[in-house]
């Protein structure tokens, strides 16, 4: 079983669902990501999903799409990228998710990327814009490096299309909770708890369900949860608090927000 | 050769559909729609009727005696899209997929738009036929062709500046695809150019068609044979596949003109086929201008049209198959050929269709005088006259 698969377990096994949270490769810069790595381990997260910025991240709204464009003047790339990991990966021990676009992977060579991250440390990749029509390559070369490909659903993903998506997707399925690009703010509606719904009961349990894009805060995250959700992700939300906080109380913080996502996570 | 409807959109290995899951039922229903209209009888003549009365189909082939003589060599026949309702060939597609949106009840239209054609374009469309329409566009693009901005305002649409990224249309296309994200229920995408995900190129393409299939009938009455030779510029590349595509049976040489900028060993060009390499970009696998690491470069070029990192699909298949020989020319070589077209014909070139104009003048020394070449003049120049008035104070030496 795959570092990712090992977590759902364990959590489960304490009557757990999961915390997922992101951090920036190279935002605010590469020594304050390995803090903020673990600052939010520190926090309760379960699993890191780290992301390497594109130039074009047509599925970002305004506060990856900033942190990406800063990460990329200050040079992250795919060789920092590397060595960032894995620095990281000798500090913490809980499993890591790469999320970046497609074109990233694509050019560096499906084989030579995917084989490289891994041996820095990931156990899972997360492409929004690669469909499942375009995945037999990508989906071989994940497997052959036993790893996780994370595939993405949506609110107006077809029952029959779920399922589809599960068949492929191991680890988790990553449910898109709004229509929207990522780091919505605003009260979920309806069709987000129906979507989560629908989606946990065609997944019948044989793979978790995690939710992410607009959940900024603890409130969000247990009324995802409660709906059926298997695991919460967090990202544009803790991107806003490095944004706006005094560098000295950076790291402090985003401990503090952690905790009380990871709380929501934990049945009473 | 010819691909009518590739199987997944695939030219080869390139095109495809790699986009977020949230617009895959979004582009399976316009498949969809467009496979049952594209044949349909009634929807054929709608559309045959705006094109004709409203956009003022067919276009001339105007056979350009006077560049011809000076040039010395092949005949140079000019096809007259410039001369179009709008001043561009980006009618013919706004129309196309404006009546499309129109059967799938979509009234919300949203567009991106690089020079501004497009996005009068679509502005048009929409106006006449009773849709609502919001365009982005790059903010350095908004600068540089005010008027077009203006003119947008004035046929009814919104204009959205985007001040992200290059702010060029690269940046507008990212836009645009995050509104469709958001508003996918309500939202249709009028993509100007042959690019995106499938089947935005085979559509673009099928609604641009009527270019090269009007210049092969127009050539079969004038000169009794196919041409010799077409050119065309590329950015995106909608003229261009719209004008080789009909063509790609005949016994005709295929040019692509691309953007060289400051000259394609510079970091200041366009020239995506000429000098990038394969990669994924606005839901589609072709050739683009990026880094080692596969970061998307910036761009430039003196026509906003064609300052585009990318390149429809259909062209990167074309250029590997090697049908078409593609190939960049300057801004400086662009900007003389924008001077000689307006003063020997009287024609006033848009800086995109300068290029391929430039690209004609060499091409036909090295023809004989029975020969012929058709260039598309894809637009009229009256937008670029003052980035041209610019261009000339800054560099004396081009008023050669």
């Amino acid at each position: 079983m795959s570092r990712i698969q090992d977590k759902f377990s364990e959590l489960k096994s304490k009557n757990q669902k999961a915390f997922i949270a992101y951090a920036m490769a190279g935002y605010p810069d590469d020594k304050e990501t390995i803090s903020t790595v673990k600052s939010l381990v520190k926090g309760g997260a379960d699993i890191i999903e780290l992301g390497l910025p594109f130039s074009d991240p047509l599925a970002d709204g305004p506060v990856i799409q900033n942190a990406s464009f800063r990460a990329l003047q200050k040079g992250m790339n795919f060789d920092r990228f590397v060595n960032l990991v894995k620095k990281i990966r000798k500090e913490i021990s809980v499993p890591l998710v790469l999320m970046t676009y497609t074109n990233l992977v694509y050019s560096h060579g499906y084989d030579k990327f995917i084989s490289t991250v891994k041996k820095a440390g990931i156990d899972g990749l997360i492409l929004p814009d690669m469909s499942i029509e375009e995945s037999d390559h990508y989906l071989d070369v994940v497997r052959k490096n036993n790893m996780d490909a994370i595939f993405l659903i949506s609110p107006n993903t077809s029952e029959e299309r779920i399922k589809r998506i599960s068949n492929i997707s191991s680890g988790f399925v990553y449910l898109v909770s709004v229509y929207g690009t990522t780091g919505a703010q605003q009260q979920f509606q309806q069709y987000t708890l129906d979507a989560i719904k629908n989606a946990k009961k065609t997944l019948g349990g044989k793979i978790p369900l995690g939710v992410g894009f607009g959940v900024n805060n603890a409130e969000q995250a247990k009324l995802i949860l409660q709906t059926g959700a298997d695991a919460i992700i967090v990202a544009s939300a803790f991107l806003r608090l490095i944004e706006k906080t005094p560098k000295t109380k950076i790291q402090a913080k985003i401990t503090t927000f952690a905790k009380s996502l990871k709380k929501t996570t934990i049945s009473e | 050769m010819k691909l009518e409807y590739p199987k997944n959109g695939k030219f080869g290995e390139f095109g495809g559909r790699f986009i977020p899951e949230t617009l895959v039922p979004a582009v399976e229903e316009l498949e969809q729609a467009y496979l049952k209209f594209k044949d349909d009888k009634d929807f054929k003549q709608e559309l045959d009727y705006y094109l004709r009365e409203y956009a003022g189909r067919p276009t001339p082939l105007y056979l350009a005696k006077n560049l011809s003589e000076f040039v010395g060599g092949a005949k140079i026949y000019l096809k007259r899209e410039d001369l179009l309702h709008g001043g561009a060939h980006k009618i013919n597609n706004t129309l196309g997929q404006g009546l499309l949106a129109k059967r799938m009840k979509k009234k919300r239209i949203i567009a991106e738009t690089g020079a501004g054609q497009h996005g009068v374009a679509t502005a048009m469309a929409c106006a006449t036929l009773g849709l609502q329409s919001e365009v982005y566009m790059g903010y350095k693009d908004t600068q540089r062709q005010k008027l077009n901005v203006f003119r947008m305002k004035l046929l009814g649409s919104a204009v959205h500046p985007v001040k992200e990224g290059t702010q060029t249309l690269k940046d507008a296309i990212n836009e645009a695809i995050r509104d469709w994200i958001t508003n996918v229920k309500t939202t249709y995408y009028l993509l100007g150019s042959a690019v995106g995900p499938h089947p935005y190129p085979v559509m673009v393409r099928d609604f641009q068609a009527v270019i090269g299939n009007e210049i092969l009938s127009q050539m079969k009455d004038l000169e009794k044979k196919s041409p010799d030779s077409v050119v065309a510029c590329v950015g995106g590349g909608s003229n261009a596949i719209g004008t080789f595509y009909p063509l790609i049976d005949e016994d005709t040489n295929m040019f692509g003109v691309e953007a060289g900028g400051d000259g394609i060993t510079t970091d200041h060009h366009s020239a995506t086929l000429a000098a990038g390499s394969k990669g994924v970009l606005h839901g589609m696998l072709t050739y683009l201008l990026q880094d080692r690491y596969g970061q998307i470069q910036d761009t430039h070029s003196i026509a906003a049209g064609l300052d585009y990192p990318g390149v429809g699909p259909e062209h990167s298949y074309l250029k590997d198959s090697k049908r078409v020989t593609y190939d960049a020319v300057s801004d400086d070589d662009a900007i003389h050929a924008f001077l000689m077209l307006s003063k020997h014909e009287g024609i006033i070139p848009a800086l995109e269709s300068s290029h391929a104009v430039a690209y004609a003048m060499k091409l036909a020394k090295k023809m004989s005088k029975s020969e012929t070449i058709v260039v598309t003049l894809s637009g009229r120049g009256d937008k670029d006259v003052e980035v041209v008035e610019k261009y000339l104070s800054e560099n004396v030496k081009n008023s050669r």
